[in-house]
């Protein structure tokens, strides 16, 4: 029930995004989300977009597992 | 990117799994509060990747499982006034109430329209204006701003013959209630999307109170691993704490737009949630100002009383004292062709899940 799934800001109408997931073209209410862009991902939930996907934090986490991934690389 | 791909790597999996079992020296009973959590922790196997000490339990996060029989019988009757149309998430068709379900209503006529939005009930609404449109409200602090939303719209836009009826509910109550009840949980696996709309706070009070650890969790392997292993890392070092591991989509103070939004419209009340029955201030009523858009007060039926399932520990799974394998129904009587509780019916309810990726009776995870 509280799946929301990344979704890609294609257009933007009024208080209505057009956004794409995995290709399919969904609508999403823009009404409780504030400065969202066409290129933006957002999280997708009953047709709303709920919260920005910060692009920065999704790649800080992934460079920590490969710094990781290195270093235990390194050891053996 | 593409946010999903990129947490599924089977190496960096491993690498989890691995930093787990190093760090890893006591028993812990870790609770996924989340359906969303449940269904994707069974999809991938990740029970089996973890050492025996670590025991998964799942919580009372599946709004669809925690709705009472008495909402369903009252939707149920609302169903059978041919000058009312139903709109609900497509979940909440096949829940049995005491006698039908809304699905069986809409086969003997009932006007039930399933929608994936409660944008589509608003336009049902607005073109049919001679019909009262009833949209059933659930869901925890994820789906409530929505409904919140539609019924500022409606209220805007003078759409006078939509109303909505709530049974949205709020999360931390219930997760307080489990620990009260004497289950022992050592850490929460918070849910991720409920936390995106309401940040990291609400779950401080648990923690100072309770001394469990709350991590909020991202949804796709590498995230669950990881809020595990910070769960783990807490007990070890007996520092429970809050922690957003699901950083990409939750910020600690939430999306205050749509918190904002949610007060407006809704006050706290007391709500009745199956296993637990009636939690003080758990639920989300509409706001005097709304009323005029609130089923319970435009329309108020009394249903008989509630006839509960025999043999179904729906309850008892969703406090993580059971599990689908100990019901006699599960699997038998009680599947997804033919669901009996409310647990099986939901696409993220834990019998669902044991059911569809076959998780059996003391399943050794052992390697």
């Amino acid at each position: 029930m509280c799946l929301s799934i990344p979704a890609k800001v294609l257009s933007i109408e009024k208080d209505i995004a057009r956004v794409s997931v995995g290709g399919s073209e969904l609508s999403a209410g823009l009404h409780l989300v504030d400065d969202i862009r066409i290129g933006d991902y957002v999280l997708l939930h009953c047709g709303f977009a709920i919260q920005k996907i910060s692009e920065e934090n999704a790649l800080e986490m992934l460079s920590i597992f490969n710094e990781i991934a290195q270093s235990e690389a390194g050891e053996i | 990117m593409k946010f999903v791909e990129e947490y599924r790597d089977k190496d960096k999996v491993q690498l989890i799994v691995n930093r787990i079992r190093e760090i890893s020296k006591k028993e812990i009973s870790l609770m996924e509060v989340c359906g969303g959590h449940t269904m994707a922790i069974h999809k991938f196997g990740i029970p089996a990747l973890l050492p025996g000490n670590i025991k998964l339990h799942s919580g009372p996060g599946c709004p669809v499982c925690v709705t009472s029989t008495n909402f369903i019988d009252t939707a149920i009757e609302y169903s059978k006034n041919r000058n009312f149309i139903i709109a609900t998430y497509g979940d909440l068709i096949r829940i049995p109430g005491s006698d039908s379900t809304l699905d069986i209503e809409k086969a003997k006529g009932a006007n039930v329209k399933v929608v994936y939005s409660v944008l589509e009930a608003l336009e049902i609404a607005r073109q049919n204006r001679n019909k009262a449109v009833i949209f059933l409200g659930i869901g925890f602090e994820t789906t409530a701003p929505i409904s919140a939303a539609a019924i500022k719209k409606a209220s805007n836009e003078k759409i006078d013959n939509f109303f909505l009826y709530s049974s949205h509910k709020i999360m931390p109550p219930a997760m307080a209630a489990i620990i009260n009840e004497g289950v022992k949980i050592n850490g929460y696996i918070c849910p991720g999307h409920v936390s995106a709309i309401t940040g990291s706070e609400i779950y401080n009070p648990l923690c100072d109170q309770y001394k469990v650890g709350c991590v909020i969790s991202g949804f796709e392997p590498m995230d669950i691993l990881q809020s595990i292993y910070m769960l783990v890392d807490q007990f070890e070092k007996d520092d429970p704490k809050v922690e957003i591991q699901y950083k990409r989509a939750v910020k600690p103070e939430g999306n205050l737009k749509a918190k904002s939004i949610m007060n407006e419209v809704f006050e706290f009340g007391n709500d009745w949630w199956r296993g637990f029955g009636e939690i003080p201030r758990s639920g989300l009523k509409l706001r005097e100002k709304f009323f005029s858009f609130d089923a319970r007060h435009k329309f108020p039926v009394n249903v008989q009383e509630v006839k509960e399932i025999k043999g179904c520990i729906c309850g008892e799974i969703l406090k993580g004292l059971k599990t689908p394998a100990d019901c006699k129904l599960f699997r038998v009587a009680c599947n997804p062709s033919n669901p009996l509780g409310a647990c099986m019916v939901s696409n993220e309810g834990a019998c669902q899940a044991f059911f569809r990726y076959g998780v059996r009776k003391n399943a050794k995870f052992e390697k």
